[in-house]
């Protein structure tokens, strides 16, 4: 009982469970647990056959972290900044350590720009963002979107039901900003 | 080639993008014949992650064939089938050399913070991913691994980050014989957890959810009890009584970042961006686990702060262990456990989705639809 020294009894002890569960116990020592102990000092062990790897060249000035004294040897090439949320991006980066909020306030801020950019560059190529075929929607036929959801005690229902609003604020955005543009123009001639 | 792209906030689409190229030395180039969609992709999907760029392909679950490798790779060869683990990681610089391979100091440039994850936001490096043809492996040398005769392709996809992930954060809880222990979240990480708790000797695992479907399987695949938290107006206040008032010895956080039970919360997170997550799984780990007990979160968070309930942690004398999964240093001992017949990782398989249908596999595996447990990608049939 919980106000007395012993541990309360379980329904099923070690043998039992032993018998019931492929594998019980087989890692009881945590000897055989490779995540123990957590810092094994073991150079050797990841096949790297260098101390410190070459440096990857930097074909554009990659935006790092100002908590770095290099630039890393290896790097992720996708996508490099570009446009507003370009020059967003590499504000944070320059100005801001990771330990600041303003760091990932204006990096947020930078994909939600970026979203907007790109649905409007979009409209200049041959496949202009579509909505209805990038969110998948059309799977909820096929999938059972109704009985999936409906009489299923779910938590999340209430919630998804703002998704569309999230999905559709870029769209609106940009509408507004074609119409206002637009006005300006025709006003101009 | 094809590759998923991500467009914006629950969008993304397939495209036509230029082959990878070596950039390193010791980079590969590798032809992916199978991916996966992990719950942590659904957080960038959601666009809760920072600097997640229109354009990224995403995919940090992948096996495939190797295409091309660079100059200093002496381990692989073209044509070898490989399984790359999520995690991309030098081998050798301080972190690493001390087995915490997933937090490498030497391939993010983007933040300290971090390691480096495959198609994982510029906040993780800026690498695209293995949803796509073709992927550029960093470290050649030191990530990817032979995949084993005898090994099903869907166990080794399964490998690379989800199973390894819940073995790694029941590792993590400390277990010792007879605790119990709770996992919080039934989705491809919290089943694997579940499962793996009986490995190191659990006397008695809870698993809390509230989709019905994961519960049964929670049952069926995890030999767990099951909770859905629908069901109790407090969750807490049940599982205390499950566990004669004191708690439970381990926690095992399986849910993250968009963590559902408080509206509010969800809310302010997972739509409105304003914390780095949902806190609501945290939060219940911290009040349902007994004191002096373990919480070992394996659930992910953006990196900026949320609402953790701190004070109860130290006033209960809590041991807090976390970290993102450093996969390889689980493989020797799970490719042991799935020979021998004590893991079968595609059990959870429900979805085999070909790359052309990308966004009806994140919409399906988003939204909960359909029975979805874990969705796989066939990327030679595209
Ligand atoms: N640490 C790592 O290395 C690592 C690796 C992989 C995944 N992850 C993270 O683990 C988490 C789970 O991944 P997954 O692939 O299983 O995702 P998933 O989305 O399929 O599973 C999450 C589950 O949690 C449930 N849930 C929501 N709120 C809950 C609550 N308050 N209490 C209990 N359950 C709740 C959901 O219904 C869902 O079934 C994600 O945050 C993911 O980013 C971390
Ligand atoms: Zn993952
Ligand atoms: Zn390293």
């Amino acid at each position: 009982m919980p106000y007395t020294p012993d541990k309360p009894p379980l329904a099923e002890n070690s043998e039992q469970l032993r018998a019931r569960i492929p594998g019980w116990g087989a890692d009881l020592d945590p000897a055989d647990r490779p995540a123990y102990p957590r810092e094994r000092f073991d150079p050797g062990a990841s096949g790297a056959h260098w101390e410190l790897p070459e440096q990857q060249p930097e074909k554009w000035p990659r935006e790092r972290s100002i908590e770095h004294l290099r630039l890393t040897p290896v790097f992720g090439t996708s996508t490099p900044p570009r446009g507003l949320s370009g020059a967003m991006r590499k504000l944070a980066y320059r100005r801001w350590s990771e330990g600041r909020a303003a760091h990932w306030l204006v990096l947020l801020a930078a994909d939600r720009v970026d979203t907007v950019e790109s649905t409007l560059r979009s409209f200049a190529t041959t496949r202009p963002d579509n909505p209805v075929t990038q969110t998948g929607i059309l799977s909820e036929r096929r999938h059972h979107g109704v009985a999936s959801r409906v009489g299923q005690n779910r938590a999340d229902v209430r919630h998804q039901l703002l998704d569309p609003v999230i999905v559709g604020a870029p769209w609106v955005a940009g509408g507004v900003a074609a119409y206002r543009l637009g006005k300006r123009l025709v006003r101009r001639r | 080639m094809k590759a998923m792209v991500y467009r914006g906030p629950y969008r993304v689409r397939v495209e036509e993008k230029d082959r990878p190229v070596v950039e390193h030395p010791n980079d590969a180039i590798v032809r992916v014949t199978r991916a996966a969609i992990c719950g942590s992709d659904l957080h960038l999907y959601h666009g809760m992650m920072p600097d997640t760029r229109v354009g990224m392909t995403f995919g940090h679950e992948f096996i495939g064939v190797v295409d091309e490798v660079g100059p200093s790779v002496r381990n692989l060869s073209v044509g070898d089938r490989v399984m790359v683990p999520f995690n991309v990681y030098c081998g050798s610089c301080f972190f690493c050399a001390r087995g915490l391979y997933s937090n490498c100091h030497n391939v993010n440039p983007n933040a300290t913070a971090v390691g480096g994850i495959y198609g994982y936001s510029h906040t993780c490096g800026g690498y695209d991913g293995g949803q796509s043809q073709y992927v550029r492996v960093p470290f050649a040398d030191v990530g990817p691994s032979l995949i084993p005769d005898w090994m099903d392709d869907e166990d080794a996809v399964l490998l690379t980050d989800a199973l390894s992930t819940g073995y790694f954060g029941a590792q993590l809880a400390d277990i010792v014989e007879g605790d119990v222990v709770v996992v919080l979240g039934a989705g491809p990480v919290g089943l694997y957890a579940a499962r793996s708790a009986w490995l190191m000797g659990a006397g008695r695992v809870v698993v809390v959810d509230h989709l019905d479907y994961r519960l049964e399987k929670a049952r069926t695949f995890a030999h767990a009890e099951t909770i859905n938290f629908v069901e109790h107006d407090d969750v807490v206040v049940h599982l205390k009584k499950l566990t004669d008032g004191l708690g439970a010895d381990r926690v095992i956080e399986c849910v993250g970042a968009e963590a559902d039970g408080n509206f509010l919360q969800h809310v302010t997170s997972a739509k409105l961006k304003l914390q780095g997550g949902s806190p609501v799984a945290l939060n219940w780990a911290i009040d349902a686990v007994r004191k002096g007990g373990t919480v070992s979160v394996m659930g992910a968070y953006g990196p900026m702060f949320s609402a953790v309930k701190f004070g109860d942690a130290l006033n209960k004398g809590l041991t807090l262990r976390m970290n993102q999964c450093p996969v390889k240093r689980q493989w020797p001992r799970l490719f042991e456990h799935i020979r021998n017949g004590y893991l079968k990782p595609n059990d959870i398989v429900t979805h085999r989705i070909p790359l052309e249908h990308v966004a009806e596999g994140y919409h399906i595996f988003s939204a909960k639809l359909d029975g979805c447990i874990k969705p796989l990608i066939l990327v030679d049939a595209a």
